[in-house]
């Protein structure tokens, strides 16, 4: 442990990312622009939530990190003994006991309570990116609420698959105000980011920025009236826990066609699992 | 009548160079303006200048808005970009500009009416396709991208784009530049019927006098940044007064 300084960030690197947190907690929604560190990790790899939650950890914290859902999956895995190492803190693959959750691209399904942070992996943070290419314009956008544009990219998926066939990365509206990238969760995740209990933060280290959503913000994913959002997901049971309102994985098991339907977050599977077996002993 | 724009003394320098100097004007509801000039003469400017893409030096730009008259220049940002996605439009010279290219003509044509705050498809769906019929575009081409159309076409799509939120004032910046004669003359003709239908107010910038001529109530000559003569279109291209209108005139080609 003499070898680093705790978590892995100088401490004034931890000042200035809790200063974009703090401004960001302040202004739901808003990108902060920070000064993104390199990362012993290549871009793409969870450097903006690795800084995020450097920043936010404790030695009392508890830390899970999950990747898709999944605690034994290698961006997990690599994550976790970042900061076994660096930080020496506690790890857990049970959600309602940690109480710092890095991930990539979920939301647990165990309900989140107060106390806890959620720190986002993002790619691109900009969810107007793909329709508008100049920064210099889309910050002008987002400072005026011109956000026509992102109905624009709806009313495409409407008249080309006939319903909105974005699933992931899905644009919600921040407490009638920002637009924002909830990161690559899928659609199905995104009614759990409105009056969430716990803190909500988003790094994008390539692109060195910061958002959040305090506890409880108020979050709306963008529709038509005659085209209402639906938190859509494949129509099977979990083929482990049977659980039915669970987001699944689809996964195929062999080459003649054979494929099972799994819960993406793998301590909820497991723990019903484990529930089941007490059960029938 | 309150004057629907009147422009005070507007001028704009580049530098040490004058873009256009103390242009002055009233346009009121349902007419349609002209300005002509050779290249460099500082109508592109003007026009810039009046639809709040550039910012003048000096002057004042007032507009009769829902709430009374006012100064757009002094307008906050959100203010004018509502005008102009509301009672302004701006049809640009090359389609390209004022279209995008990426997303289909349905889309283009339904982006102001959703900057708006409409969130019915169906309802956005319909306008569209309403509209597509009075530029003249098959309805089943509503799904394509205006890379898949002519250069007419697409410069249709932009008109339609831009009337789609039933704006007051449109400002058109050389509308039938790049087109050849026969879709030029359609397009005219397509467009003297929306501005007669929908009692538009326009100011066109152009070099073409047979467009003028057709379209414009009135006439504004530039040179060299200056208004030098103003008056009515035909009044002005029968009876030129100033040398360099009447070398405008004279350099019609005739066929």
């Amino acid at each position: 442990m003499e070898d680093y300084n705790f978590a892995y960030l100088d401490e004034q690197t931890k000042r200035m990312i809790r200063r974009a947190l703090m401004k960001a907690v302040a202004i739901p929604g808003y990108q902060v622009p920070f000064a993104s560190r390199e990362m012993p990790m290549p871009y793409g790899w969870g450097t903006g939530g690795v800084q995020v939650t450097a920043a936010c950890l404790t030695p009392e914290d508890q830390l899970k990190v999950i990747d898709q859902g999944a605690d034994d999956t290698t961006n997990a895995v690599s994550i976790r003994k970042f900061f076994q190492r660096t930080a020496g803190v506690a790890v857990t693959e049970a959600t309602a006991e940690a109480t710092v959750i890095q991930t990539r691209h979920r939301i647990p399904e165990t309900p989140l309570t107060e106390g806890q942070i959620l720190v986002y992996q993002v790619p691109i943070p900009e969810p107007l990116r793909f329709l508008e290419p100049r920064e210099v314009e889309t910050r002008r956008m987002h400072a005026l609420e011109d956000y026509g544009l992102m109905h624009v990219k709806l009313y495409e998926d409407i008249a080309k698959h006939g319903e909105i066939a974005t699933s992931y990365a899905y644009p919600v509206k921040v407490e009638g105000r920002y637009v924002m990238d909830p990161s690559p969760i899928p659609k199905f995740d995104n009614p759990k980011l409105g009056g969430n209990a716990a803190l909500q933060l988003f790094g994008a280290g390539r692109e060195q920025r910061i958002y959040a959503l305090p506890p409880y913000t108020q979050v709306v994913s963008l529709d038509f009236e005659d085209h209402p959002f639906v938190a859509s997901k494949a129509d099977h049971p979990c083929a482990l826990c049977g659980a039915t309102d669970s987001y699944l994985d689809e996964v195929i098991v062999d080459d003649e066609g054979g494929r099972m339907f799994v819960c993406s977050d793998t301590d909820y599977c497991t723990g019903r699992q484990q529930a089941w077996t007490e059960d029938a002993a | 009548m309150t004057p629907l724009l009147q422009v005070k003394s507007l001028t704009k320098r580049y530098g040490p160079r004058i873009g256009c100097a103390d242009v002055s004007f009233d346009l009121y509801p349902g007419e349609v303006m002209g300005i002509v000039g050779e290249s460099g003469s500082g109508k592109s400017t003007l026009l810039g200048c009046l639809a709040g893409h550039m910012s003048p030096d000096e002057g004042q730009v007032i507009f009769d808005t829902a709430t009374g008259p006012r100064d757009t220049l002094r307008m906050t940002e959100p203010e004018r970009r509502m005008l102009s996605r509301t009672d302004w439009a701006y049809v640009h010279q090359n389609p390209r500009d004022g279209l995008r290219m990426g997303v289909s003509a349905g889309g283009n044509v339904g982006e102001r009416l959703m900057a708006v705050g409409n969130r019915h498809y169906g309802r956005i769906r319909e306008t569209a396709t309403d509209w597509l019929g009075r530029v003249e575009i098959a309805a089943d081409r509503i799904d394509d991208r205006p890379s898949a159309f002519s250069g007419g076409m697409q410069q249709r799509l932009q008109i339609a784009r831009n009337l789609v939120t039933g704006p007051r004032l449109v400002f058109m910046d050389e509308p039938t530049g790049g087109l050849d004669v026969s879709v030029q003359a359609r397009l005219l003709d397509l467009l003297r019927g929306l501005v007669r239908e929908m009692g538009l107010s326009a100011i066109i910038v152009t070099h073409d006098l047979a467009v003028v001529r057709l379209l414009a109530d009135r006439l504004m000559v530039m040179k060299s940044g200056h208004v030098i003569e103003a008056g009515l279109t035909d009044q002005v291209l029968d009876d030129p007064q100033h040398g360099y209108t009447q070398l405008l005139v004279s350099s019609v080609l005739q066929v």
